[in-house]
């Protein structure tokens, strides 16, 4: 199969967030949540917009390169990222917890605006701010056209085509030139895992570390402030059964034929 | 001081989360002791702006052109940057639409100002508006505090505010024609379009058994189809199994799947975000067995197993055929 003539240098912005089946407990701040013991992974949409960045590459020749803020255990994501395929890696080395999403999205930006790609994905929204705007805010700050809630890429030289998610089952193709971000979907292919010879080759892998004063941005005031974390409260009294597997089917099981009479 | 609403159409239709967003802004806007307007982007928008003159708003804005017709982010954040330029409003209400996902951070952005998205309430103090949101898949909510100048932007979360709670009333309807040149609009949108019909319809499903992440493994799916089989159940899963494959994507409930409403739903090792509560939380009865007894499901459950679901599943299977 002839290989199109044109390559495409794409930038993936990766998360570090807490595992998924993390036990959160508030800071005694109340401002933030207690990190000392937690396990980290790459946040999964941006798991998502690695993987389409990867396959893109391989499909049109390039590179991809993944941006990550975040403190030194962020170094464990941005490996993985690298043994999964990325060519190289730009580690912005500040702690980034509670920054609102245009701080954070001015650190990327500075350090997307140095490498001058064709394509900056991003996953559609974190697991841990779940904000869904640091890609959007990307593309304002650096002028390029965008889409959102993406389930197919098409590239052609200079302009690409995307399947963009809309509500109640609906989608739209949308054309837009390059260089442009696309925040996309999860779900839009299956994940690949990092493979032996992938997790050797990234030891080699060029990871560049950058600060924020080095990409020339200073701290702004925040203009949302997070005045207080909490745990939600219950909103129903739920019925619970712990203990004995056995038991606890036993009981529920009497309740929904008996009390809820659903079966 | 005033609040906006920023409300959402398509070929001449309402998204019904707009009445929700308008609901919310008479509200919040009474509150702090203000009036509440409304705006509407489109084409021939006209019937529309009408139907909001029948509500409890100072001004309806009808921003009315040929670029607005189709949703682009570069035109409408032209639009409302002009509008909100002009009208300097203290609290701008949006939507959390996939639509405002697209282009609320542009346009906050553009304003030199930070979006707090995904509201799910508010309240006020001494004056003041706070806004709560969910962190962490819904495990921990937060109170966000409002710095800065306005205008201060924020999308609410679907279903927080109640659409029927729209005041009656009379408004004045100001039709706006926003200054976007064609060359402002970088993105060609194509016409919408569905996927092939759905083989499985949800929606008529009594009873449902839904499976999430601690499932871990394709493997595993014929336990939890199993236990739907013995309940008589349709098998539906959350997005996340559908994303891997491991069900086809006309089993996913949720905010971008179907939409659910069964005498039971029982969720076998979803831990509950909101995009999965979303799409069930019109289930008369809920059943949640999950390890983590913080996870979010707990909120919404009628009845929980805190447990191993690959220990209580299979007991659950035997307990159900003794009880027939």
């Amino acid at each position: 199969m002839a290989r199109p003539t044109f390559l495409m240098n794409i930038i993936v912005a990766i998360k570090q967030v807490p595992a998924r089946d993390s036990q959160l407990h508030i800071a005694g701040s109340g401002q933030w949540i207690e990190e000392s013991d937690l396990a980290y992974e790459i946040n999964e949409p941006d798991a998502y917009a690695l993987e389409a960045g990867l396959q893109l590459k391989e499909k049109h020749g390039g590179e991809v390169i993944a941006l990550c803020a975040g403190p030194d255990r962020a170094g464990q994501t941005i490996r993985e990222a690298l043994a999964k395929g990325a060519d190289r890696a730009i580690h912005i080395e500040e702690d980034i917890g509670a920054l609102d999403p245009l701080a954070q999205a001015r650190l990327l930006a500075a350090a997307v605006k140095i490498e001058t790609p064709d394509l900056v994905l991003t996953g559609l929204q974190s697991d841990d701010l779940g904000y869904g705007q640091t890609g959007v805010i990307i593309a304002e700050l650096l002028g390029l056209p965008h889409a959102t809630i993406i389930m197919e890429v098409e590239a052609r030289e200079g302009a690409i085509r995307v399947k963009r998610e809309l509500e109640d089952g609906w989608f739209q193709h949308i054309e837009m030139p390059l260089p442009a971000l696309l925040a996309v979907q999860s779900g839009i292919s299956k994940l690949r895992y990092a493979t032996l010879m992938g997790i050797k080759k990234a030891k080699s892998k060029e990871v560049r570390r950058v600060s924020a004063s080095s990409l020339g941005i200073a701290p702004a005031a925040p203009s949302i402030v997070l005045q207080r974390l909490y745990l939600p409260e219950r909103t129903k009294r739920t019925q619970l059964f712990e203990g004995d597997a056995k038991k606890a089917a036993a009981q529920l099981v009497e309740k929904l034929k008996f009390e809820a009479r659903v079966i | 001081m005033s609040v906006l609403a920023i409300l959402e159409q398509r070929a001449g239709a309402w998204n019904r989360a707009s009445f929700e967003t308008l609901a919310a802004a008479q509200q919040i806007a009474k509150e702090l002791g203000t009036t509440a307007s409304a705006a509407v982007l489109g084409q021939n928008i006209g019937a529309l702006a009408n139907e909001l003159a029948a509500t409890d708003l100072a001004v309806v804005y009808a921003l009315e052109h040929d670029l607005l017709k189709d949703y682009t982010p570069d035109a409408y954040t032209a639009a409302l940057k002009e509008l909100l330029d002009r009208l300097k409003p203290s609290i701008v209400l949006f939507p959390h639409t996939y639509q405002v996902r697209d282009f609320l951070p542009k346009l906050a952005t553009r304003l030199g100002r930070v979006a707090v998205s995904d509201v799910v309430s508010h309240r006020v103090e001494s004056g003041q508006l706070v806004l709560v949101r969910q962190l962490f898949q819904g495990k921990v909510n937060v109170d966000v505090g409002l710095a800065g100048d306005a205008p201060h932007l924020a999308s609410l979360q679907a279903g927080a505010y109640r659409g029927d709670r729209v005041a009656a009333g009379a408004a004045a309807v100001e039709v706006v024609a926003p200054s976007i040149q064609p060359g402002d609009v970088r993105t060609r949108p194509l016409e919408p379009f569905r996927e092939s019909q759905r083989a499985v319809d949800l929606g008529a499903a009594e009873l449902i058994v839904s499976v999430g992440r601690g499932i871990k493994e394709a493997g595993n799916i014929p336990l939890v189809e199993k236990l739907a089989h013995a309940l008589g159940a349709e098998l539906a899963a959350s997005r996340p199994i559908c994303d891997a494959g491991w069900l086809p994507m006309e089993r996913q409930v949720g905010s971008s799947g179907q939409t659910v409403a069964p005498k039971m739903y029982m969720a076998i090792g979803i831990s509950g975000a909101i995009q999965h509560l979303v799409g069930m939380k019109g289930a008369r009865i809920v059943v949640a067995i999950n390890k983590d007894a913080n996870a979010p499901i707990f909120e919404v459950a009628d009845y929980g197993i805190v447990g191993d679901l690959f220990q209580v599943v299979p007991a659950l299977i035997e307990a159900i055929q003794n009880a027939k």
